[in-house]
C-alpha cells in the first residue's frame, strides 16, 4: 500500500528546478505528481515518478542529494467533506500528517491525495479498517 | 625514534647554552650584514653585545611581515647572493610576496629538521612518501622533499592537483605516508569515495598535514576517512618552511619546535609584551642558525601557546599548541574575535554536517552579519523541512553558545562549496573596512 516518493534538496537559486526536470526528462522519466516545500534558503522537491530507482540514480550522478520516502496515496471521494472524513479518522487515532499534496490524475472519478504520516503502517491499518481506498504504487506510477 | 637523538633530547641547560651562543652570533651577523637590523637596533639604542642571556632577547625590536615587504626582494638577506642557492617566496595575497633565500647550509639544516619531523611523525627509511604539497615558490613541496630524501625514504614528488591521479598513484605505488594540507586530504577522501576506492585498502599509515590551521575534530574526521594517523606540522617560509615544529606520534599533544635552531616566544599581540608559559598569544620566532635570511623576533601572526613540560617521547624541545588561527585570519564580528578554525571545530562536531564550510561576512548598515554556509550530507538529508530547519538552528545556537556571536546558518547542496587543492579558502569578507 506504500508508494515510493523521491525527495531532493535544492538551494533557492535560479535554475535548480529547471536542472532537475531536464535531467529527469533526458533520462526518460515521467513525473506523476510533485510538491515543492520551500523556506527562504532551501526547498525540498518531492516527486512521484514512473521509475523511482532510475530517477534517484541519475539525480545522484548529477550531484543532487536525494532520499526515498514512503508515502500513502488515498482515494478521496470528490464531494464536500470527502477529505475531512479521512482526516478526522486519522485524528482520532492520533496519527499526524507531516505533509500532503494532491495527485494530478483522478482515479475512477475520485481525487487522489498523497500523505506522509508520522506512523505510516498504523495509518494504513486505520484507513483500511474504515474502508478508505488506497492505491498501489505500481498503479500510480503508470496512471 | 629519533633522527638526531643527541640534539633532539639535549638536556635543557645544554640546549639553552647552545641557544644563547647561537643567538649571539646571529645578532652579530645581522647587525654587521643587514642594514635594516643595524638601523633598527641603533634606533632602539641596542648593540648585539648587550645580549648576555636568553632573557635579554626581550629587549630587541620585532621584525614584521611589513618589514619583509619593505625590503623586497633581497633587502633582509645576510649572505651575499653568490652564497644563496635557493629562493622561495610566499603567496603574497596582499601586494608583493615575501622573499627568502637559503645558503647551502640553510638547505642542509632545513632538510635535517624536516627529516627529524618525519621521524617524529612515525615515518622511517623504507617509507613511500606521497608528497602532495605544491612544488614551486611555495616552500611546502621542496621542503618536505629534501627531508624525505635525507631520511632515506622513497619520495613521490606528485605536488598538488589532479586528485584522481593522486589516488591512483597512492593505490598503485603503495604510498605509506601522505603529506598535504588537511583540507586537501578530505577532498581526496571524497574523490576516492566517488571512485569507489576505500582508504582501508591503501597502505597509508601516517599523514603529515599543515600549512593551514585545523582542529582536533578535523583530525578525528581525517583519521577515520583516510584510515591513518594524522600529524600536525608547522612551518612558515619566512622562518624556513615546513618542519619548524611537529607533533610526535607518541603524544600528539603539541608540536615540538626545534629549539636548537629557533627560539620561540609568545607575546600579547596588542602590547608586544612577552606572556608566561601556557598563555595564548602570538608566536614570535628568532632564527639562530640561518645564514641566508636570519630573522630576529619575527612576528608570525599565528596564535598559540608554549609549554616546556617534558614530553613522553623524550624530546626536550618545547611544544607549541595547535594553532587556533592566524591573528590576521581572525574575524572581528560585532566586536567578537572569531577564528574560522573555531567554527570548523563546532561544525565537525555536529552529526551530518560535512567539514566543508564557508564564512561570509557582510555589513548591513552599521551591523556586521555572519553567514555560515554548510553542506548537507546525504545521511542527514530529511525530506521534512522542520528537520533541516532544526539543523540550521542548531548550528546557529552552538556557534552562539561557544563563540558568543550571532550568525545565520545556510544549508547548501553537497559539493557546492569550492574545494581547494592547496590552502582552503574559508572566508569571504564583503565588508569594506
Amino acid at each position: 500500500m506504500k508508494v515510493e516518493q523521491i525527495s531532493i534538496f535544492i538551494e533557492n537559486k535560479s535554475g535548480r528546478l529547471a536542472e532537475i526536470t531536464r535531467i529527469l526528462g533526458e533520462a526518460g522519466i515521467n513525473i506523476r505528481a510533485l510538491s515543492l516545500a520551500d523556506t527562504s534558503d532551501f526547498g525540498i522537491l518531492r516527486l512521484i515518478v514512473n521509475n523511482g530507482a532510475k530517477a534517484t540514480s541519475v539525480l545522484k550522478e548529477n550531484g543532487f542529494t536525494v532520499n526515498n520516502t514512503e508515502v500513502v496515496a488515498v482515494e478521496v471521494p470528490d464531494r464536500p467533506g470527502g477529505l475531512s472524513a479521512i482526516l478526522q479518522t486519522l485524528d482520532r487515532e492520533a496519527i499526524n500528517v507531516e505533509y500532503m499534496y494532491a495527485f494530478v490524475e483522478r482515479c475512477a472519478g475520485n481525487a487522489v491525495i498523497i500523505f506522509r504520516f508520522d506512523e505510516t503502517d498504523k495509518a494504513i491499518d486505520v484507513l483500511k479498517n474504515k474502508n478508505f481506498n488506497m492505491l498501489e504504487g505500481s498503479r500510480l506510477y503508470n496512471m | 625514534m629519533f633522527f638526531n637523538e643527541e640534539f633532539e633530547t639535549l638536556p635543557r641547560p645544554a640546549l639553552e647554552a647552545l641557544q644563547l651562543k647561537r643567538l649571539q652570533s646571529t645578532l652579530e651577523r645581522v647587525y654587521n650584514n643587514v642594514p635594516f637590523y643595524k638601523a633598527s637596533f641603533d634606533a632602539a639604542g641596542i648593540k648585539p653585545a648587550i645580549v648576555s642571556s636568553l632573557e635579554d632577547l626581550q629587549k630587541l625590536p620585532f621584525t614584521t611581515k611589513q618589514d619583509m615587504r619593505d625590503s623586497y626582494p633581497y633587502g633582509l638577506f645576510a649572505a651575499p647572493m653568490d652564497e644563496i642557492v635557493r629562493i622561495h617566496a610566499s603567496s603574497g595575497t596582499t601586494g608583493k610576496p615575501t622573499v627568502v633565500g637559503y645558503t647551502k647550509k640553510d638547505i642542509a639544516v632545513w632538510s635535517e629538521l624536516m627529516a627529524r619531523s618525519f621521524v617524529a611523525a612515525g615515518a622511517h627509511k623504507g617509507d613511500i612518501i606521497h608528497n602532495a604539497y605544491g612544488y614551486g615558490l611555495f616552500t611546502g613541496g621542496l621542503g618536505a622533499h629534501y627531508g624525505a630524501e635525507l631520511l632515506g625514504a622513497s619520495v613521490i614528488p606528485i605536488s598538488g592537483g589532479n586528485t584522481k591521479r593522486q589516488i591512483m598513484i597512492m593505490q598503485d605505488f603503495g604510498s605509506t605516508v601522505l603529506t598535504c594540507t588537511p583540507s586537501y586530504s578530505l577532498f581526496m577522501a571524497e574523490e576516492a569515495q566517488a571512485e569507489g576506492i576505500d582508504f582501508k585498502n591503501l597502505k597509508l599509515r601516517v599523514g603529515i598535514f599543515g600549512a593551514e590551521p585545523w582542529s582536533e575534530s578535523m583530525r578525528a574526521e581525517i583519521e577515520r576517512k583516510l584510515n591513518l594517523s594524522a600529524i600536525d606540522i608547522y612551518g612558515l617560509s619566512e622562518i624556513m618552511g615546513p618542519g619548524v615544529a611537529i607533533e610526535c606520534i607518541e603524544a600528539k599533544r603539541g608540536l615540538h619546535i626545534w629549539e636548537d635552531h629557533f627560539i620561540p616566544e609568545i607575546i600579547n599581540p596588542e602590547t608586544g609584551e612577552r606572556l608566561p608559559e601556557g598563555e595564548r598569544g602570538e608566536l614570535v620566532i628568532t632564527t639562530i642558525t640561518k645564514q641566508g635570511i636570519p630573522l630576529i623576533r619575527y612576528r608570525t601572526r599565528d596564535i598559540t601557546s608554549l609549554t616546556y613540560e617534558p614530553c613522553i617521547c623524550g624530546r626536550s624541545h618545547a611544544r607549541i599548541t595547535r594553532m587556533s588561527g592566524r591573528s590576521d585570519d581572525m574575524l572581528i564580528i560585532r566586536g567578537v574575535n572569531v577564528f574560522p578554525s573555531q567554527i570548523e571545530a563546532i561544525l565537525v562536531g555536529i552529526e551530518g554536517i560535512e567539514p566543508h564550510y564557508m564564512l561570509i561576512v557582510d555589513r548591513v548598515g552599521t551591523l556586521d552579519t555572519l553567514t555560515v554556509q554548510v553542506e548537507v550530507s546525504e545521511q542527514l538529508f530529511s525530506d521534512e523541512i522542520k528537520v533541516l530547519q532544526a539543523l540550521s538552528r542548531r548550528v546557529e545556537k552552538e556557534i552562539k553558545d561557544m563563540l558568543g556571536v550571532t550568525c545565520m546558518a545556510k544549508l547548501v547542496e553537497p559539493k557546492t562549496i569550492q574545494r581547494s587543492e592547496g590552502k582552503a579558502k574559508r572566508v569571504i569578507d564583503n565588508r569594506n573596512l
